[in-house]
């Protein structure tokens, strides 16, 4: 047995090195260990790239609205890596009476948390984006959301954290946690055991399996993800788009392609939940949703599509702090499918939590020990 | 197998080369010289280099200049290329309007 750092983080994705970047800031030494071959490739490389308060669950606006303003603005200068983060605005869109009820519901309680969100008409909307069809009768307007590339990112925080020292190392499964005199701070994986002080696991849904090790359990499912990117176009607009219905989402790279995701509806009915290809009804239905909203873009090619796993939590939001009960562990996974763009002030806030500081906003909502049976 | 993966391993320094402005990927013009600084920042497997510098992600996916980029990386890192891993091919096979790919039943 080794001791090999202070901490040891399981999962390499922006959760993963945005934390080890942040506490090798601090002067703790870290260990990252990934079980794939390559840093980050569950959906910190595989989402839509949105970096969004409007459309939030509000227990998780504040923590998401402070990374925005304190840390996304200068994270390509503090990375030295072109992160593309754009701050364009979010519109989130409606074609019927009933999506601007689902609209006007989200944006109420974006605003009770202080949010400068708003509703706008078809007119207004098309004002700020001239190629979306007729058929829009509405949106929410956030101008402070927008955009950025979470292949960049999530590679930009591992380049720096790797140059502050972080030992990261790829292709090493953890296969348990173990407790040594009622602390967890031992890690198994087929090359041996690690024994560090505190230990982070941000590894997905794959979490769940290596916390049960410790009797610790997050309520998550697995969920699929599409996502499809065209080749590079003119410019045409700025801003991150979503909709009512969740059929589409997406936005226009600095490159000049689009990257869209989309959903078909039947991914909770997989046959199976292990590998993650792309399907043929996924991208035909995303471009079908995108085409009804952007009639411009029936002639643009789609050159990839590929999909990933998103860890849904059964209450829609993240967990990110202590194991309560398992002292020495620390979790921050259950982030949803809305990970990336809070992800960057998850992982500052649970630096913080483990180097005992002050974590920038109440941590509370997202307490492991939240989720009770309902009778 | 540690070693292999561990990214603080010596790969020794990035050596600047007289053809480092030789563009490699011609669909999205990334040079030599920017493949083998990004091995020398960390990313030591093909998917990696071509999710950081977008190399293999243009019109061709990589299908002209794949074999160059993985010789260079396998170059860099002391080792054979034959030991890397390809980057996962991506469906469609070619570039496909929106139009055509939204019917699930082709050209109508």
């Amino acid at each position: 047995m080794n001791q090999t750092s202070d901490v040891i983080i399981i999962g390499s994705g922006i959760i993963g090195c945005a934390a080890a970047y942040y506490l090798a800031k601090k002067g703790v030494s870290v260990m990252v260990l990934e079980a794939a071959d390559s840093i980050g490739n569950g959906g910190s490389s595989r989402n839509g790239g949105g970096v969004r308060q409007s459309g939030r669950d509000s227990r998780e606006l504040p923590m998401v609205m402070w990374g925005i303003k304190h840390i996304w603005p200068t994270l390509s200068e503090e990375l030295g890596t072109d992160v593309e983060y754009t701050q364009k605005g979010n519109l989130r869109l409606g074609k019927t009476p009933s999506h601007l009820k689902i609209l006007q519901g989200l944006t109420d309680r974006a605003v009770a948390c202080g949010l400068d969100v708003r509703m706008i008409d078809g007119e207004e909307v098309r004002k700020i984006n001239p190629y979306l069809s007729d058929e829009v009768l509405g949106a929410s307007w956030c101008p402070t959301d927008g955009h950025a590339n979470p292949l960049t990112t999530t590679l930009g925080y591992f380049k720096k954290a790797r140059e502050l020292g972080v030992r990261f190392i790829t292709g090493e499964p953890v296969l348990a946690l173990k407790k040594v005199k009622g602390k967890v701070n031992t890690v198994i994986t087929p090359d041996g055991n690690f024994e560090c002080d505190k230990i982070l696991v941000a590894a997905g849904y794959e979490t769940r399996e290596i916390t049960s090790s410790v009797e610790v359990d997050v309520p998550m499912r697995k969920q699929k993800i599409e996502c499809l990117v065209t080749e590079a176009e003119p410019h045409m607009f700025d801003q991150m788009l979503g909709t009512a219905e969740a059929d589409f989402y997406g936005h226009q790279t600095k490159h000049g392609s689009f990257v869209f995701g989309g959903s078909t509806g039947l991914e909770p009915f997989l046959a199976s939940d292990k590998a993650a290809p792309s399907t043929s009804i996924g991208a035909a239905c995303t471009c079908r949703g995108i085409m009804k909203y952007f009639p411009a873009l029936s002639n643009a090619k789609i050159v990839r599509t590929w999909a990933g796993w998103l860890d849904a939590s059964a209450d829609g939001i993240p967990v990110i702090g202590a194991a309560d009960g398992a002292p020495g562990l620390f979790l921050a996974c259950g982030f949803t499918g809305h990970g990336f763009g809070i992800g960057p002030a998850a992982a500052y806030s649970i630096a913080e939590v483990m180097t005992d500081g002050t974590p920038p906003v109440n941590m509370e909502p997202f307490r492991c020990t939240r989720f009770k049976a309902k009778v | 197998m540690i070693s292999a993966n561990d990214r603080l391993a010596d790969i020794g320094p990035f050596v600047p080369a007289a053809d480092d402005d030789l563009i490699i990927c011609r669909c999205e013009e990334v040079t030599k010289g920017e493949i083998r600084k990004a091995v020398h920042a960390g990313m030591y497997t093909l998917t990696e280099v071509r999710r950081y510098l977008r190399c293999g992600m243009g019109l061709c996916q990589g299908q002209t200049c794949g074999r160059l980029v993985r010789n260079i990386i396998a170059r860099e890192l002391g080792r054979k290329s034959s030991e890397l891993e390809p980057a996962t091919g991506r469906a469609p096979m070619r570039p496909t309007e929106m139009k055509i790919l939204s019917s699930e039943k082709g050209v109508e």
